[in-house]
This record gives structure tokens, C-alpha cells and sequence, in this order.
């Protein structure tokens, strides 16, 4: 017997009521302020304002209260609140080699100019849990003023000598926006590098990793990591020059990659790029091994696995899309599942029918 | 020095360095081939020498003396994280002196200082499989491994020569074990490769991320492969190291400024630091004699 489940609106009301108090948890614990989450839980509101696309700390901190901590779930608030705002202009690019830098890390020189700086990173702590971890107040750091210089980026180091190819020049044209314009494959590098900077750090890694293992060789080198403030200017028409909105904080990576080179270029190092808000190194570096598998057919190779596969990456990076699509799952199917039980119950007695007259054959 | 009494003795416990020694020996008795093992959680990143830590603390006794290197030097961060670990955990003397180590953990460097009978080398290996970059496939690679069946990585390294009139790798350069298995001798620069050809020392490589660990007996034929008209070359380097004046060493590339200025230097740090100590002066690291001519003048 398939019986349809029926509750309508006190069901739906009872269930957010249950939700509501789980997500208090237990009332003789002191609640947990958006504030306690931004400075806390930053990294998570760091996933949260880069997926989600917008740079806000209090919003993503509270969509991460509000989510109970799933962050794919915050990240959907974030992108929801975000598609009632209007969108008064564009700013600036970012001049990351203006960056007041907290980390810069390089992989492919041992010293250059503006030095190794390790910053705040759990690279090289043991993963051991810490018992002692709650209520320790940790002493004060040995150094936490950021580098104010400017500090020149590795890939202009290596450019100045025609090792790796230049960084594309400006072509004037105004990078897209896949929030505002439907996609249409094949996509340009701007629309490409926007969806992979949306993209589930998750999906995006596993797919980076699987370039290094060898489904599409790309065996980069971490040019360069850089964690610091940068400004984020906006070119005001009626004053004539650029006004500083504010500063934000970023993560960018840049891959170097072998390149044999081709008819129209020399062999030569080539990039991939990655960038995202707050301090999201996983997901810069994965970004920018994709970007660089993504370039196959620009640089002429061959395109064999997944991460080249330009729609595969792109139309399945989206976690709030992807999510949606998988989940709806739970929505009633009723009527089509109606309808496959009467052809397999049909089949099957055909089946039969012609199962016994073979026995009497 | 103790080790943290938290812990078993250097952190796994009896059974799986138990395991670990019997994955160890079966490759020792198979020279290059790669023996699977069921690599454990450390508590550093997979990727990050966790193999070469899971051999370490396999072998590791009190009497050790630990020498840890990455890219040639003691002080990188992760060498000095993973001596850190093991003085921690096994409470044994660390040294950043090649000849003084029982067993020297390295990341993608053979020492320069030729090793010993009575020392282990332990590789962390990133990529274990020297087919992976021609077959992705774990399933196929094992068949051809069993087959000895190393056509697609001749072919590959003839199309670099037909390419670029030279075999293109230049590190993790692929060799032939005691005749049979082809080898991945990790990310070494290809420079290194004649150091594990008849070496005294046993080296085991350990791959914790892909599950996989191999070793070269002592005194065993490693050799490079190439062609009879095409031989294998390791790198040679111009210029001599700018601190401590040495020739024919791996010698890494310092960017000093943004105008183009740059020197080279030994990549390994204590076989430099000891040139130095005896007195041998590269090109931007003073001259004793003349410094002692100024100071009196």
C-alpha cells in the first residue's frame, strides 16, 4: 500500500518550531553571538563570504548561526540576500602586489625579495587535539604587524625574464557576470575564474587533486601564496578619479605550470589563478589548479579528463545549484513514481507470462 | 632526552610498526617494487611526509641519532616541524649533521656527503607510481609492473628527445632497480640520481597519501634510464656555490633583489655550513684572509 503523506501547514510550522529550538541547543549554554562566530569561527565566514559571493562578516556570521553551521545551507542565505541587492557599479581590479601582506608563502624560490612570511597558518602544527584548549588565552603574538611595503609578486619576478607567460593584457572589455547573463559554453577566463571562485571549495579540490595524481598531468608549482588587505577602489564618473570604498582582506594563489610551449608560443611557464575572500588558501589553490587544467584547448592540449572538461567543472561546481537539484529529491514524486509502478508491474507480469510458457515449451 | 609519555613510543602503535617493518622488509627483499601498506593518519597533512614518518617511527630506536631534511637544508619549516615531532614522541637526538645521523628522514635531496653502511635514508614520496603521468589508472600501472612492460615510459622519454633533442624530466627522473623494476626515486632532481647506484646506506621510500613503500637494498644497481645514443646526464652546474665555493653540487637560485640580481648556493645546508667551517670561501661570503688583512690595516 503507497500512502501519500499529508500535513500541509501545521506539519511545515511545527517542523521550524523543532528546528528553531535544536538550534539553541541546550538554553543553559550561553548563546552564541554573530560576533563570537566572525572572530571565532573566521575561517567559516571566510568559505562563507567567497562562495557566497559577497563580502559581509556580520551577515555571513549570522547566516552560519542561523545554519546551524552548515555552511553549504549559509552560504544559500548569503546568495539569497545577495540577489535583493542592486548592484550600483564595478570597482576597480584589485591590486594585489599592492597588498599589505599578513602571509606570503613561495614554493618555488627559497628567499626573494619581501621574504618568506609564514603568518597565522596550521601548516606544520601537529594535528594533535588539544585538551587544553578551552578557556586558554593564548600569549601575545611575536609579531603581528603586516608587512606595509609593497612586495612584488613571484610571477613578476619570474616575467621580467620571459620565463612564464605575461599576465593577459587588459582588452577593454567588461568582465562578465554570470549573476546578471546566462552562461553560454564555451566561457571566457572572467566568467570561468567568477564560477570557480563561487565553486564548492570541496568539489574544487577533489578535482585539483586529481590533476596532481595525473588525470590531466599538471604537476604545478605554488608560485606564490598571499594573505593580506588590499583597497577596493570604484571609479566615480562625476569626480573623474577613483574613490577607496574600504579595504577588504584576500587570499590569492598563483600556480606555475609547465608549459612545452606550442606554434605560437616558446616554451615558457604558464599560470593558473586563484582568489578568494578572506583566508581561504584550500580553496585559492584549488581554484587555480582547476583554472590551469581549464586552459587546456587556449594552450592546445589534450583534453582527456574531467577537470579540462570546461562544462562538466563549471555546470557541476555550484554547491547552492547543486544542493537544490540533489535535495529535491525529498519533494513528493508521487505522481511520476505513480506511474513507474503501473509499467513495472506490467513488465513484470509479461514476464512471467512468458516465463512459464517457456517452462511448458 | 624523553619521549612524551602521551604517546606510544614514536607515535604509532606496536602492531602497526609491526606491520609497517614487515611492508618494509617484503621491499627490501623486492628491490623497487611497491608494496602496499595501510598508511595511518598522522597528525600532519597526507602529502606532507606522512610516509616518510610512518618508515621513521617504524625503524626508529632510542639510540638513533635523527638528521631531517626538505629540498637539501635542516632549518626549512617542515623539516624542523618533523624533527620536532620525533624528539616529541621517540625523545631521540637530532642532529643536522649527514655524518653523525643513523637515519636521515629527506624530502626531494640525496645528501651530498656520501653515505655510510651503518645509515637509513627515508624518502617521502609524493608520487610512488613512475607510470601514474602515462596511465592514471592504479589497476593498469599494477599490470605493467607485472609485465615489466616500461614500452609507454621508453616511448615518452624518446618523444621528449624527438621534441626537444634532450629527455625533458629533470627530476623524479625514472630508474631501473637491480634489473626489473622501473622506480620512481621521488621528486630528487635527477642530479641525485647516481648517488643511489651501489650506495652503502639502505634507502626506503614511503608514500603515505597513495599507500605505498619501496626500498633500495644496499649495493644495488639503480641505473637511469636512456639510450644507447642519447645517455643519461645529470645536471651540471656553472658557477660555484657563492658562500662556500664548491663545484658539482646541487646548488640552489636566490633571488636578492627586483632588478634581476640573483646567486646560487649548496642546497644542502649543513654540507655547506661544513665547507664553510673549514674555511672554504664562495664568491659573496668574505674572504677570511683578506677580512683579518682589512681588520689589522
Amino acid at each position: 500500500m503507497y500512502v501519500a503523506v499529508k500535513g500541509g501547514e501545521a506539519a511545515i510550522r511545527n517542523a521550524h518550531r523543532l528546528l528553531a529550538h535544536q538550534r539553541r541547543g541546550d538554553p543553559l549554554v550561553p548563546e552564541l553571538s554573530a560576533a563570537q562566530i566572525d572572530g571565532q569561527l573566521a575561517l567559516a565566514v571566510d568559505r562563507v563570504m567567497t562562495e557566497g559571493s559577497l563580502y559581509d562578516r556580520g551577515l555571513a556570521a549570522l547566516a552560519i548561526k542561523q545554519a546551524r553551521g552548515d555552511l553549504v545551507e549559509a552560504i544559500f542565505l548569503v546568495r539569497a540576500f545577495r540577489a535583493t541587492l542592486p548592484r550600483f557599479g564595478a570597482t576597480e581590479p584589485l591590486d594585489t602586489s599592492a597588498m599589505t601582506i599578513r602571509r606570503r608563502i613561495s614554493a618555488t624560490f627559497k628567499d626573494l625579495p619581501g621574504g618568506q612570511i609564514l603568518g597565522p597558518t596550521f601548516d606544520y602544527t601537529h594535528r594533535l587535539i588539544d585538551g587544553a584548549l578551552e578557556g586558554f588565552e593564548p600569549p601575545a603574538p611575536a609579531s603581528a604587524e603586516p608587512c606595509q611595503d609593497p612586495v612584488p609578486r613571484v610571477t613578476d619576478l619570474l616575467g621580467e625574464q620571459g620565463l612564464i607567460e605575461p599576465s593577459p593584457a587588459d582588452d577593454g572589455f567588461e568582465p562578465g557576470d554570470l549573476t546578471r547573463e546566462p552562461l553560454a559554453f564555451p566561457i571566457g577566463r572572467d566568467l570561468r575564474l567568477q564560477a570557480l571562485a563561487r565553486g564548492d571549495e570541496g568539489f574544487l579540490l577533489a578535482l585539483g587533486y586529481s590533476t596532481q595524481r595525473g588525470f590531466a598531468r599538471s604537476h604545478p608549482f605554488a608560485g606564490e601564496i598571499r594573505l593580506g588587505e588590499v583597497e577596493v577602489e570604484l571609479d566615480v564618473e562625476e569626480l573623474g578619479f577613483a574613490v577607496t570604498l574600504g579595504t577588504i582582506t584576500v587570499t590569492e594563489c598563483q600556480m606555475v605550470n609547465q608549459f612545452k610551449g606550442s606554434a605560437a608560443a616558446p616554451p615558457q611557464f604558464t599560470r593558473g589563478y586563484g582568489l578568494a575572500f578572506g583566508h581561504c588558501e584550500r580553496k585559492a589553490m584549488a581554484m587555480a589548479l582547476v583554472d590551469r587544467a581549464l586552459r587546456a584547448r587556449e594552450l592546445g592540449e589534450d583534453i582527456a579528463a574531467p577537470a579540462q572538461d570546461e562544462e562538466f567543472v563549471i555546470m557541476h561546481a555550484d554547491n547552492v545549484e547543486a544542493t537544490g537539484f540533489v535535495e529535491h529529491l525529498k519533494l513528493p514524486h508521487y505522481v511520476d513514481f505513480q506511474s513507474e509502478l503501473d509499467l513495472v508491474r506490467r513488465l513484470r507480469a509479461a514476464w512471467s507470462a512468458d516465463a512459464i510458457k517457456e517452462a511448458a515449451q | 632526552m624523553s619521549a612524551d609519555a602521551t604517546y606510544n613510543y614514536a607515535y604509532l602503535d606496536e602492531h602497526t610498526k609491526r606491520a609497517i617493518r614487515r611492508a618494509i622488509l617484503k621491499a627490501i627483499a623486492i628491490p623497487g617494487y611497491q608494496v602496499p601498506f595501510a598508511s595511518r593518519e598522522m597528525p600532519m597533512p597526507r602529502g606532507w611526509g606522512t610516509g616518510g614518518v610512518q618508515v621513521t617511527a617504524a625503524i626508529i630506536g632510542p639510540d638513533d641519532v635523527l638528521k631531517v631534511i626538505d629540498q637539501g637544508a635542516d632549518d626549512t619549516t617542515n623539516a624542523v616541524a618533523i624533527r620536532g615531532f620525533f624528539t616529541r614522541v621517540a625523545g631521540v637526538a637530532t642532529t643536522t649533521r649527514t655524518v653523525d645521523a643513523t637515519i636521515i628522514q629527506t624530502r626531494h635531496r640525496v645528501p651530498e656527503t656520501p653515505l655510510k653502511a651503518h645509515q637509513i635514508l627515508v624518502y617521502q614520496v609524493p608520487i610512488p607510481e613512475p607510470l601514474r603521468f602515462l596511465e592514471p589508472r592504479e589497476t593498469e600501472t599494477r599490470k605493467l609492473h607485472a609485465l615489466a612492460d616500461y614500452g609507454t615510459m621508453h616511448v615518452k622519454l624518446y618523444e621528449d628527445i624527438a621534441h626537444f633533442g634532450e629527455i625533458a624530466t629533470t627530476y623524479a627522473y625514472p630508474v631501473t632497480v637491480d634489473g626489473r623494476y622501473v622506480m620512481d626515486p621521488s621528486p630528487i632532481p635527477k642530479f641525485d640520481n647516481l648517488k643511489l647506484n651501489d650506495c652503502p646506506a639502505l634507502q626506503v621510500f614511503g608514500a603515505g597519501r597513495e599507500k605505498r613503500i619501496y626500498a633500495v637494498p644496499p649495493h644495488t644497481r639503480v641505473i637511469s634510464l636512456d639510450f644507447d645514443d642519447h645517455p643519461f646526464a645529470p645536471q651540471r652546474f656553472t658557477e660555484p656555490c657563492a658562500l662556500c665555493g664548491s663545484t658539482g653540487v646541487f646548488l640552489d637560485e636566490v633571488i636578492l633583489d627586483d632588478r634581476g640580481g640573483r646567486m646560487f648556493v649548496c642546497s644542502d645546508t649543513d654540507f655547506c655550513n661544513g665547507r664553510q667551517a673549514d674555511g672554504h670561501r664562495g664568491c659573496l661570503a668574505g674572504n677570511p684572509i683578506q677580512d683579518e688583512e682589512k681588520r689589522d690595516a
